[in-house]
């Protein structure tokens, strides 16, 4: 892999890491055909973000070849440490001219280096981690709400909340009402909290298209780190959105850049999300598992189980994982709940923020968002709540299972969890 | 009980959104008292029990265009709530360019003190932001317990310096103490002092004047009074410094009256609103 960016295009880099690290501990690192992928996830899976840059964003452009097995190189770096190389983004405008990305492989170093003026160059060696592909799931084609405005808009409008206000609650109407309240959950005593709610006109959009009244809650932080990259770069941004508990997915889309923020909305206790498996958003069934505890050693290991052997359909743990048995997993072309393993979500029943992220091990690309159905190829995901403890891929146990071969059975593997998996599958059924 | 006001001048948004600034700093919590020309923000916290206290008293004809009230009944014509005056500052930070603004008493989720916001956009629409303030309506019996205070039987009076000076000057000493001694006498000068483990400090006024006050008692100590002689009351830094903090544009007069060892009091007075503020001495 080997990266140039020149001129603005630096700051605008530096925009989107800057935008990346509002969402994840980590950066995920792509580079395939259509371009650099940079991609996000938060510990509790209820935020994940994907900025892809075209090729012709670059000055130069090599994705690098694929290696002897066939697999495209795929990595994923501190988030801290990236973001240290972009981390004043005035002096980046002022002094970087150009920014060459590449890889050592033999050192197992990903180098950013930044030509800034006076010859000064600075050099980053930034140490990684080989992982599988981060891919949430979701489908913007198969949400019924459809917002398009100037990011300056939505600016003005969330600037009316304290900065301290973890989520926010959009509403639509069929007759063109668009409004924003603060969201307040059942343990603030409202006698005590101001509230506050602001109606935007449909004329101050772009597009409105609404085809059921709804309204949904997300994580405001995140919202506005894309935010301030939509207005920096002048682009204008989609919302698109369902019912309560189906993520939010917002984008933004220029021929050079393309950026999709997916973030998990409360589901509404009153709505029956059973009835609607669409869109990733699977049923929300509470399995009596005996992982519900706290032991997050007997919760990896369980979630990794669940893809072993070819048997089962394959699944997808969070966790990004290695892709040895992708060869001999065919094109799903089973139902929608095949292979959906509703994961091991703790025996709390509130509801909660849940997204859905996996592994794409059939498609290996970012196009889950722009592939209507894609959801529904039987391909494995799972349940992720917003409560659950923070599972950091950096964690030495975590490392660990990233290196299990799944080809070959491992005594690890073998077990009850493993039966229980199978139990889960029929289950869904 | 009715209540609704109506803010369109922006002048009069600016001032008024500082004066609830300054509310803000001072008292976590206050009673805002309406009456049919004026507002009044009441902190009652009894100085006996070491907290401060606070009267502020705006006329509403300088602050809004439209202001009717109601209260609970014609010869009770007054209303008095509860309320967070932070979020009263925060809901009219978000108010800087909007075209009106509008503050009545409406019962959602409880009794609120709405601030509607309406805003200019790029649109021919405007926008409309609702800020829903939750108050206490306070019961009629309780309405004695803010009243007014009177002005202490105080030893000195003397007017204060620019409070941004002595602002800056109290800053700088809280790092060093948690106490000030604040004295004056009668011939115009006042001592800002400091006295911790390791250094004294003291910062001298001359010339600051004493208010002409007209006793119409004739025990007023202050009569027959050295004018060299100084009264001294040591408050906590902590509580004198949001009075200067909250201070964005200087009052037409800052006057101070210290009872030797048990109080200051405070009175700042601008053109529309006057501001008193009570810090109890500590031993």
């Amino acid at each position: 892999m080997r990266c140039l960016i020149t001129g603005g295009n630096v700051k605008v880099f530096g925009k989107a890491i800057h935008s990346l690290s509002r969402i994840g501990d980590e950066l995920y690192v792509e580079p395939t055909e259509a371009g650099l992928s940079l991609r996000a996830v938060n510990s509790s899976r209820s935020a994940y973000a994907c900025f892809l840059f075209a090729p012709l964003f670059f000055q130069l452009y090599e994705e690098g070849s694929p290696d002897p097995s066939g697999e495209t190189f795929r990595c994923k770096v501190l988030m801290k440490s990236f973001l240290g190389v972009f981390r004043s983004l005035p002096s980046l405008e002022k002094m970087a001219e150009k920014c060459l990305i590449y890889l050592k492989p033999q050192a197992s170093r990903l180098v950013v280096q930044l030509h800034c003026k006076y010859g000064v160059t600075k050099t980053h060696n930034l140490s990684f981690q080989e992982c599988e592909l981060l891919q949430a799931i979701f489908n913007k084609e198969q949400c019924a709400n459809t917002l398009r405005a100037p990011a300056r808009v939505l600016v003005d409008a969330v600037v009316h909340f304290p900065v301290t206000l973890a989520e926010v609650t959009l509403g639509v109407s069929p007759a063109g009402k668009v409004s924003f309240r603060n969201y307040l959950d059942e343990e603030t005593e409202t006698s005590k909290t101001m509230m506050t709610e602001l109606c935007l006109s449909e004329d101050e959009f772009q597009d409105v298209q609404v085809q059921q009244q709804s309204h949904v809650t997300f994580c405001l932080k995140e919202f506005r780190g894309l935010l301030s990259f939509a207005e920096s770069s002048n682009l204008p941004l989609n919302i698109h959105f369902d019912s309560p508990g189906r993520p939010a997915i917002f984008t933004l889309s220029d021929p050079l850049l393309e950026v999709h923020l997916v973030l998990a909305t409360l589901s509404d206790p009153n709505s029956s999300l059973r009835a609607q498996p669409a869109n990733g958003a699977f049923p929300l069934t509470v399995p009596d598992d005996d992982f519900a505890g706290d032991d997050i050693d007997s919760y990896m290991i369980a979630m990794e189980t669940t893809c072993v052997g070819e048997a089962e359909p394959p699944s997808s743990p969070t966790f990004p994982q290695r892709r040895t048995h992708t060869s001999a997993v065919p094109e799903s072309e089973s139902s929608d709940l095949e292979g959906a393993v509703p994961g091991t979500p703790p025996t709390e029943e509130v509801p909660l923020l849940v997204l859905w992220v996996g592994a794409d091990p059939v498609s290996g690309q970012d196009t889950a968002g722009a592939q209507p159905g894609c959801a529904g190829r039987g391909q494995r995901r799972r349940l992720l709540r917003g409560h659950l403890p923070p599972l950091h891929p950096s964690t030495p146990l975590i490392a660990w299972v990233e290196k299990l071969d799944f080809a070959s059975p491992s005594p690890l593997l073998e077990g009850g969890s493993c039966f229980h998996a199978t139990e889960q599958l029929e289950h869904c059924q | 009980m009715r209540f609704r006001a109506k803010i369109v001048d922006v002048a009069c948004l600016n001032h008024f959104t500082r004066v609830i600034n300054t509310i803000a700093k001072l008292a976590k919590t206050c009673t805002l008292r309406l009456t049919e020309d004026k507002l009044y923000f009441i902190l009652a916290d009894k100085v006996a029990n070491g907290g401060v206290s606070m009267w502020c008293e705006l006329s509403q004809g300088n602050f809004f265009d439209e202001f009717q009230m109601e209260g609970v009944a014609a010869e009770h014509n007054e209303i008095y709530l509860e309320m967070t005056p932070e979020n009263l500052s925060r809901a009219l930070k978000t108010a800087q360019n909007a075209k009106t603004v509008k503050i009545k008493l409406t019962n959602k989720h409880g009794p609120c003190l709405t601030v509607a916001v309406e805003l200019p956009t790029l649109s021919s629409s405007s926008r409309i932001v609702t800020h829903d303030i939750p108050v206490g309506v306070i019961p009629r019996r309780l309405w004695n317990d803010f009243r007014e205070p009177s002005v202490p039987d105080f030893d000195v009076s003397i007017y204060l310096p620019v409070l941004k000076t002595m602002k800056s000057v109290v800053e700088r000493m809280k790092n060093l103490s948690n106490y000030i001694v604040l004295e004056a006498n009668l011939n115009g000068e006042m001592n800002l002092k400091i006295e911790a483990d390791l250094v004294s400090v003291t910062t001298h006024f001359k010339g600051l004047g004493n208010p002409p006050w007209v006793s119409d008692d004739s025990q007023n100590s202050t009569q027959d009074r050295d004018p060299e002689s100084m009264a001294e009351a040591r408050i906590d830094i902590r509580k004198l410094l949001p009075l200067l903090a909250g201070q964005q544009v200087n009052p037409t007069k800052a006057l101070c009256n210290i009872v030797s060892k048990r109080i200051v009091h405070f009175i700042l007075l601008h053109e529309e609103v006057s501001l008193q503020y009570f810090i109890p001495a500590l031993a």
